[in-house]
């Protein structure tokens, strides 16, 4: 029998696994992008299983939203992307520098 | 006879499995196209682990619109920028002890906060769509167009946003490349293309220009 914690278990570790990607993957934006779809997914998870077992829509209403948001995220992230390629002829973080931050 | 309960069990199992092993070669695989792959592969095992939820409309939304539209644009774009990919892997043993101690330690703290022991208790019950009369999907928009309806006209607004500043971003005039201006074209008006002079409709014979006098100019 499928319980909560099966839901919230496998949530923890896509959000564990993608927040190490962003650790070992610091020069690539594109799989930077990546980690960040696999976090939003994570979160994902977690409310359509309390959605499914609270027996409320809003989890799943949320759900919705959190699918627009990351889509509209990640479009304007790969334009953003396009152009620094365009423009320095690289994706990699640590040559992204001219700001001295 | 299979128990129904122990059947949905086990295609969790092996959907979660799919979903980890496929998010975990997103963030290690070499090539930037595989990582695209492993991460359609990943959204479509998490949609299938919706499916198990009877969260049928997000499940097919979650296929649709991230894998068909925005996995889609990522390979587009992964394809299109010509990517040194060596270079890009320099410091991934360097980081890689830094990054497994903190999932590591992140995973035992969530675990720990779950507390696994006490949501075993915690099944499923039944659904409440098939409770208030309704398939999913009508059960997601009764409360979308209704308790949700501004959040859902915003979201629009976000969407539009996101192509207009998408579409702003990329846009370049390259110099030197002749263009068609349509709008120009189009508020034209006759007086810009042709000019009408009024003069003599004959002329004397004495001040008809000679052959050699029109050639000059």
């Amino acid at each position: 029998m499928i319980t909560l914690s099966h839901y919230i278990v496998l949530g923890a570790i896509l959000f564990c696994i993608s927040v190490a990607g962003l650790f070992i993957n610091r020069k690539n934006v594109i799989v930077l992008l990546m980690a960040i779809e696999l976090m939003l997914l994570a979160v994902n998870i977690n409310f359509v299983a309390f959605s499914r077992f609270g027996h409320d829509v809003a989890g799943q209403v949320f759900v919705f939203f959190i699918l627009t948001v990351a889509a509209a995220e990640s479009a304007i992230g790969l334009a953003i992307l396009v152009l620094l390629f365009r423009n320095r002829n690289t994706v990699n973080v640590a040559e992204i520098d001219s700001m001295k931050g | 006879m299979i128990d129904p309960q122990m059947f949905q069990l086990v295609c969790f199992y092996a959907f979660a499995a799919v979903t980890v092993l496929a998010a975990l070669s997103v963030i290690t695989l070499r090539n930037s196209v595989h990582a695209v792959l492993a991460l359609v592969l990943t959204f479509f095992s998490t949609a299938c682990i919706w499916m198990l939820a009877e969260a049928e409309f997000l499940a097919i939304a979650l296929i649709v619109v991230y894998v068909g539209a925005v996995m889609v644009l990522f390979l587009f774009v992964v394809m299109m920028l010509d990517i040194d990919q060596e270079k890009l892997r320099e410091g991934f043993v360097k980081y890689l002890p830094v990054g497994l101690i903190v999932a590591i330690a992140m995973l035992v703290e969530m675990l720990g906060l779950i507390g696994v022991r006490i949501m075993h208790a915690q099944t499923m019950g039944d659904n409440p769509a098939t409770a208030a009369g309704l398939s999913n999907t009508a059960w997601l928009g009764m409360a979308l167009y209704s308790q949700y309806l501004l959040p859902f006209e915003v979201a629009a607004l976000i969407l539009t946003v996101g192509v207009i500043a998408a579409v702003a971003l990329t846009l370049r005039q390259r110099k030197g490349v002749r263009h068609q201006q349509a709008s120009e074209q189009v508020a034209v008006k006759a007086s810009d293309r042709v000019r009408i002079i009024k003069m003599a409709a004959e002329r004397s014979a004495d001040s008809e220009p000679t052959p050699a006098q029109e050639s000059k100019p």
